[in-house]
């Protein structure tokens, strides 16, 4: 075991390429603490989560220090809400309460104020679809996600029409920080009941009591190892992303089964995604570039994004007895240094976003848009990426921010792990009457493929 | 006896004299036993790497890993103790 060109690998990865985990999340179920008096049931969740989560913190910082490895972030995922407050009248409430649960605890976030909406909507979903926008401009951790369609349900167009005014709404209410409040609310297609990653982490129905799962991260180990294979075959960098991805999810699964253990709390996922954050060398856009395109967004981007994901998959998979989540290559725009450069000089639109997004792992990610961007034109956005994930058979999310008052070109700063983004334009053609139709779009075919 | 629980200490930085001789009395002073140890010079620049156990009853993980960076800094030095499993876990299958 003792090779110590193997050690100062490790070391050197940590060091100078970034190599974290990036989140422990616990997921929390908030079922048995279901009742229709709505302090009882705030007081319940509070404590619920206060105790189950009271040593997270600890633990991920004992890792932390004994590993050597950082873990950026501790997480706490719940029941998606509109589940648990279908008897009060007030679910807002339930978000501060979630809150004070989270800072108790000391996390960086906590989601599930969240809705599961594919098909239709009862009168709790709309309660809380409703409210979302008051949550997030009331709460600091409080994250939001609604799922308004499915590859076996369709697409619930009431929902997407919704969704459409409610982040442009979340926007207005977080005026003052640049709409802030939708870099907490995502709007998915076939959203997984396991994801660890923030902002559209919930604990799905079909979990158990509570699960500690993890996000694994290292943009800039992949970069670095490709940095060695340039001028090799294609089929030559795809093996060099899976071999990294396996070392990287290695450390992701190792420090899983240790909180797990330490915690006394069963072991959910890893999740193999590649997510970046603004630090220098820690940029999924800058590994599609070292693959040999000038700038990310360019034609060849999409070919070079599929390669990347499918090669992590394929490397994580064997290192991990449970592979989970999104599981492939992030693309949020605010939080990549060179997703920022390459919508800066133009060569990243929204459209090559979108193109994206089809082999990517997830969707339209932290990408800020002008702030007179109308309710159906965000509506419209959503319908586009969710019928991608419905016709693929994947997950695809919609995270825009219409920042107030901004326009193209302008720079929307988000601070910390959120970033900064250019402003990107929209399409200004209306699709209005199309969103204003409503109704569902039915379940795809899946015969007859082409 | 407890179980052999392994451990990494890692150095990194400017040769200077005593190095081996102050790690190594950290690691005594905790009961820290060292297993294997292996230690070059390239330009100038000292790396050390051992391999030790810290299964002891009269071993803290934490002061160790205290002990180690504070004299780290004070040498100028970049000083760490890691448990074992990453490095194998990255590494073998």
């Amino acid at each position: 075991m003792f090779n110590t060109s193997d050690i100062w690998e490790t070391l050197r990865m940590i060091d100078h390429q970034k190599l974290d985990v990036r989140t422990i999340t616990m997921g929390i179920s908030l079922f048995n603490c279901v009742t229709d008096d709505e302090k009882l049931l705030c007081s319940r969740v509070y404590t619920r989560i206060a105790r189950q989560a009271e040593r997270l913190v600890e633990v991920g910082r004992a890792i932390e220090r004994e590993y050597g490895v950082p873990i950026v972030n501790k997480r706490i995922s719940v029941t998606p809400a509109a589940l648990i407050s279908g008897g009060i009248k007030h679910p807002e409430k339930l978000a501060l309460a979630l809150d004070s649960a989270a800072k108790e605890t000391g996390v960086d976030f906590i989601g599930g104020y969240s809705a599961l909406v594919h098909k239709a909507m009862t009168e709790a979903d709309m309660r809380l679809i409703q409210s979302i926008p008051e949550a997030l401009a009331t709460t600091d951790l409080v994250c939001s996600s609604i799922n308004i369609g499915s590859t076996r349900a369709g697409i619930n167009m009431d929902a997407v029409r919704l969704m459409g005014q409610i982040v442009k709404q979340t926007a207005e209410r977080t005026g003052d920080r640049d709409g802030l409040g939708c870099a907490k609310l995502v709007v998915f297609c076939n959203a997984v009941e396991d994801n660890p990653f923030m902002a559209g982490a919930f604990h799905g129905p079909g979990e158990g009591d509570c699960a500690v799962s993890v996000g694994v991260s290292g943009p800039g180990v992949v970069k670095v190892a490709l940095e060695k294979v340039r001028g090799e075959p294609i089929n030559v960098v795809a093996e060099t992303v899976k071999r990294t991805a396996f070392q990287i999810t290695r450390v992701g699964q190792l420090v899983a089964m240790e909180a797990s253990r330490r915690l006394g709390v069963p072991f959910g996922i890893v999740d193999l995604s590649l997510a970046p954050t603004p630090a220098v060398g820690d940029s999924v856009a800058a590994i599609l570039e070292e693959m040999g395109l000038e700038c990310c967004g360019t034609h060849g981007t999409t070919a070079a994004l599929a390669l990347l994901n499918d090669a992590v998959k394929k490397g994580g998979v064997m290192a991990s007895s449970n592979v989970g989540g999104l599981s492939g290559a992030f693309i949020p725009v605010s939080e990549d240094s060179g997703m920022i450069h390459a919508a800066e000089v133009g060569a990243l639109s929204l459209d090559k976003l979108e193109a994206m997004t089809c082999v990517c792992s997830v969707g339209l990610d932290m990408i800020a848009i002008p702030g007179d961007t109308s309710a159906e034109t965000i509506a419209a956005i959503i319908a586009d990426e969710a019928a991608i994930g419905m016709v693929n058979n994947k997950t695809t999310a919609v995270r825009v921010i219409p920042a107030p008052g901004r326009r193209e070109g302008d720079v929307v700063e988000f601070g910390g792990l959120l970033g900064h983004a250019p402003v990107i334009p929209v399409n200004r053609c209306s699709p209005a009457e199309f969103i204003s139709r409503g109704g569902r779009i039915p379940a795809p075919l899946h015969s007859l493929r082409n | 006896m407890n179980e052999m629980r392994k451990a990494v200490v890692s150095v990194l930085g400017n040769d200077q004299r005593g190095i081996i001789a102050k790690v190594t009395r950290v690691l005594y002073e905790h009961d820290v036993n060292i297993l294997d140890l292996s230690q070059t010079i390239l330009s100038g620049l000292f790396s050390m790497v051992m391999m030790v156990d810290v299964s002891s009853e009269h071993c803290d993980f934490d002061s160790v890993s205290r002990e180690l960076s504070a004299l780290g800094e004070e040498l100028g030095l970049q000083i760490r103790i890691q448990r074992g499993e990453i490095f194998d876990a990255m590494h073998h299958i």
